[in-house]
């Protein structure tokens, strides 16, 4: 079935410099294992293609239900250098959300 | 030894809500209060002033805040740690003074944590070998040494102790991890050890949770934001903290907001990067290693958290001038919104160019459709209206400045149905660019002073 991310997970962005960080939080315990399986650091990349210029590097924190990205070269030189409305990376999240996933399990949403 | 204490969040960064201190003290019990003041080049705009006057060069909100709430403080028995000091945290201190005299407060010993503030010795520490690489990108600091405005060691919680056990009620410093402030009180209170590494790593986590204020409580809270109740009275977040390291997060009752399982973990992971190795001049915490347990009531419990041993070195944030920025906007309206805005821009650029001038980068963003979704925006349909962002960033300040000039011409020499041109014309700001390094901690020493009124 294909779902939208956001109906799995919520997330909290910000900044490091250059680098977007995106943490995508379960909202069951028992959907970690899809964030797991299907939220590659392959598939984040071809999702913010464009917009992260840089590598992409996945964290996981089974502990949480929760996973942390970081998308470098993402925030057109950070800090004061960037001349991007949003320079700290704040609505990553939203732009991680609406990512929509072909999953071949059966959910109840 | 005490089995618990509050430990409040009173600020998460310069200019956050002004009531939270206020609210923090009056609402409830807590013991200490901790304020974040200091964001990454927060140091350089603090050190521009203090060049134009040696009093100023730290966060002077905090003097009107002291002016209400140090009765409280006082008779409450409340500790109040702060990052505010900035470049000055001497002039700080001077001023909460003059503050306690004018209320007629006496025997309140404030200390001040010195020694951050590296800027008048940097060459003789490259002289010595410290080469002081940018950590990100490894650029050699000659390449940016002429444009240097501040360099400032982050502390740990260590020298905020120090000055607890000389008997400070006030801790007023410089730039301290946002993370220390929260954790000293800890480890005075429980007598915590400097090799205590899965307790200052849990100080540390909690410090964490503390340091952005309400986004801990149900501030920019992505699961269900609208069954946070109340957030024109949001209640900042408390630490109850216990002498093994396991902590509750909270806040008053008859507080706007949400303390849950949820809100913190958002709050975990902002700005993080490897969660197992969160570094401090205290301790690596390993995020990997957090319980959490939502206790119900607005009270989450945090416990398990490992550490490991802390690095041999300081992190250093320096900040030095790197150019002119200049900022923009115009609205536009249906029809053909979008395709009108991005005319204007086309126009813009052609005049800009005709100009000959010099820019390092000239970024358009349509704000209503594509200023957070980049390349991922979708065009659904009619616009009734967009802003044209349109900003320009170069070394040479002339080309900057006739940017400003060219904007309210494309009212009426461009497309049509524009407006939003308020404020005259916009003006060059300051590039203030940010240069994170290491420092060993063998080459600096913090100095406490305790002093009593």
């Amino acid at each position: 079935m294909k779902i939208r991310l956001i109906e799995i997970a919520h997330a909290r962005s910000g900044d490091k410099g250059d680098t977007g960080n995106v943490g995508v939080i379960a909202r069951r315990p028992e959907y970690y294992s899809l964030l797991a399986k299907y939220l590659t650091v392959e598939r984040v990349r071809e999702h913010f293609r464009g917009i992260c210029q840089g590598k992409v590097e996945r964290f996981e924190l089974p502990n949480l239900g929760a996973l942390n990205f970081l998308l470098h070269e993402t925030l057109g030189g950070g800090g004061t250098i960037s001349l991007k409305n949003d320079a700290q990376g704040k609505t990553l999240s939203s732009v991680m959300l609406r990512m929509e996933l072909e999953i071949e399990e059966t959910l109840e949403l | 030894m005490k089995n618990s204490i509050r430990i409040a969040s009173g600020q998460g960064f310069w200019g956050d809500l002004q009531t939270a201190p206020l609210d923090q003290v009056r609402k409830g019990p807590i013991d200490y209060m901790m304020m974040d003041f200091l964001a990454e080049v927060t140091m350089s705009i603090l050190q521009k002033q203090k060049m134009k006057d040696p009093k100023l060069g730290y966060a002077k909100d905090l003097i009107p805040l002291f002016e209400e709430i140090l009765p409280d403080v006082v008779n409450k028995n409340i500790t109040v740690i702060t990052n505010g000091g900035g470049v000055n945290p001497l002039a700080c201190r001077d001023a909460i003074f003059a503050v306690a005299k004018k209320l007629g407060i006496n025997g309140l010993k404030i200390g001040v944590v010195l020694g951050d503030d590296i800027l008048n010795e940097i060459d003789s520490f490259t002289a010595r070998g410290i080469v002081f690489d940018n950590m990100e990108s490894d650029a050699k600091l000659a390449s940016i040494r002429s444009n240097l405005i501040s360099a400032n060691v982050y502390f740990g919680a260590f020298p905020i102790v120090e000055a607890l056990q000389q008997g400070a009620q006030i801790v007023i410093t410089g730039r301290t991890t946002d993370t220390g402030l929260t954790l000293a009180p800890m480890i005075y209170e429980f007598g915590w050890q400097k090799n205590d590494w899965d307790k200052l790593a849990a100080g540390t986590v909690a410090g964490h949770i503390l340091e952005c204020g309400g986004q801990a409580s149900g501030g920019n809270f992505s699961a269900d934001w609208k069954s946070v109740p109340d957030l024109a009275h949001l209640g900042f977040p408390i630490a109850e903290a216990r002498p093994d390291g396991r902590v509750v997060i909270t806040k008053h009752e008859n507080t706007g907001g949400l303390v849950s399982a949820a809100t913190v973990k958002e709050q975990l992971l902002y700005e993080i990067g490897n969660p197992k190795n969160y570094i401090t001049p205290d301790c690596i915490a390993d995020f990997t290693s957090i319980q959490l347990k939502d206790l119900g009531s607005n009270r989450v419990e945090v416990s398990g958290v490992k550490g490991r041993a802390a690095t041999e070195t300081y992190k250093v944030s320096m900040a030095y001038f790197d150019g002119y920025t200049s900022f923009s906007t115009l609205t536009y309206a249906w029809p053909d919104a979008l395709e009108k805005a991005k005319k204007a821009d086309e126009i813009l650029r052609t005049r800009l160019k005709d100009l000959n001038l010099s820019f390092d980068e000239i970024r358009t963003e349509y704000l209503g459709f594509d200023s957070c979704f980049g390349p991922l925006a979708k065009f659904s349909g009619e616009m009734n209206e967009v802003v044209m962002r349109i900003g320009v960033r170069s070394h040479d300040r002339n080309s900057v400045e006739r940017f400003g000039k060219e904007i309210a011409p494309l009212i009426l020499t461009g497309p049509p149905s524009v407006t939003g041109f308020a404020g005259g014309r916009p003006k060059p700001s300051d590039v203030i660019a940010y240069w994170p390094s290491l420092i060993p901690k063998t080459a600096v020493t913090p100095k406490v002073i305790v002093e009593e009124i």
